[in-house]
């Protein structure tokens, strides 16, 4: 194997997140400037996991930006819940009328029945 | 005293607005250096937190609290990101060749530091990279997220995360840590731009 073609598999098995292939690992073992290189990526493995601690100042009014921006989706949620619950009501309002309707009909035509009955018998 | 984020997202879980404003004031540092660092620029980075936050009190019921608070947060500030960078790169038709450099040129809160320290530089080189490098080596070797997170957050297959991860971290490796005759100027760098 050639160093180029070491080269390319460096990144991939810094971390060991891949597996090298036992041809590549021979390779490492056996050349000094692939060892550097190897070495040089943990290097720079190690230096970007201190990035992970370093953490920026927001710019100024960020967090009230964030706050405001959330203030803002809880008053439409408030909103919205509201008048899902009027919705809500004047569906059901609608369905009882509808039903109480319905009922007082079937009363009338089922009394009608009746005396008409009564009066062929 | 240490807050209990776990806690806190119990709480707001179930309604309680201020415990989520607790927890928003306890990350906001950290998921605005994220969103910074994943757009280069101060506005944006802004806009992308904000909208972050938005998305989490919108899906909070959803989060099921199997990771914690902080990572569930880097993901949705990646993907935010992401969607953000998509948008300005459509409007601006960038082009986006791998070296392109930021046109932001206010300073940034890392400009506070020297130009000789070492943190300052790899920030410098990470800017250097393309939008698309950067989310994923930041992502990956910063904020240790998982390639199968990275891929589903920025909208890629997880072989595509990869490749450009192992071209990041060359281009790097190359600019931080060169070996014996890779080491190359400023102006090489201008010109290669």
């Amino acid at each position: 194997m050639q160093c180029e073609q070491v080269a390319d598999r460096l990144p991939q098995i810094v971390d060991g997140g891949e597996r090298a292939a036992p041809g590549v690992l021979a390779h490492v073992d056996s050349c000094l400037r692939c060892q550097a290189e190897l070495v040089q990526y943990r290097k720079l493995l190690k230096a970007l996991r201190t990035l992970r601690t370093d953490v920026l100042e927001p710019a100024p009014g960020t967090l009230t930006a964030i706050l405001a921006s959330l203030e803002a989706v809880g008053e439409r949620g408030a909103m919205r819940s509201l008048l899902n619950g009027r919705r809500a009501a004047y569906v059901g309002g609608i369905a009882a009328a509808t039903a109480a309707a319905g009922a007082a009909g079937a009363i009338v035509l089922a009394s009608r029945g009746r005396r008409k009955m009564r009066l062929a018998g | 005293m240490a807050l209990d984020l776990a806690e806190l997202v119990t709480a707001a879980k179930a309604g309680d607005k201020a415990a989520f404003t607790t927890l928003v004031e306890a990350t906001t540092a950290e998921m605005y250096t994220l969103a910074y660092r994943l757009t280069g620029n101060v506005e944006d980075a802004q806009d992308v937190v904000q909208e972050a936050y938005v998305r989490a009190y919108k899906g909070l019921k959803k989060f099921r609290g199997d990771a914690e608070f902080t990572s569930w947060m880097y993901r949705i500030t990646a993907n935010c990101a992401n969607t953000h960078l998509v948008r300005s790169s459509r409007h601006r038709h960038d082009a986006m060749d791998g070296t392109e450099e930021l046109t932001d040129e206010r300073p940034g809160p890392e400009s506070r530091l020297t130009s000789a320290d070492e943190r300052s530089q790899l920030n410098l080189a990470l800017q250097s990279l393309s939008p698309e490098m950067r989310a994923v080596v930041v992502l990956r070797d910063v904020y240790d997220l998982p390639h199968e997170a990275i891929a589903a957050e920025l909208g890629i297959s997880e072989g595509a995360a990869k490749v450009r991860l192992h071209r990041a971290r060359r281009k790097l490796r190359e600019r931080l840590f060169p070996l014996r005759g890779e080491e190359h100027t400023d102006e090489e760098d201008a010109r290669a731009v």
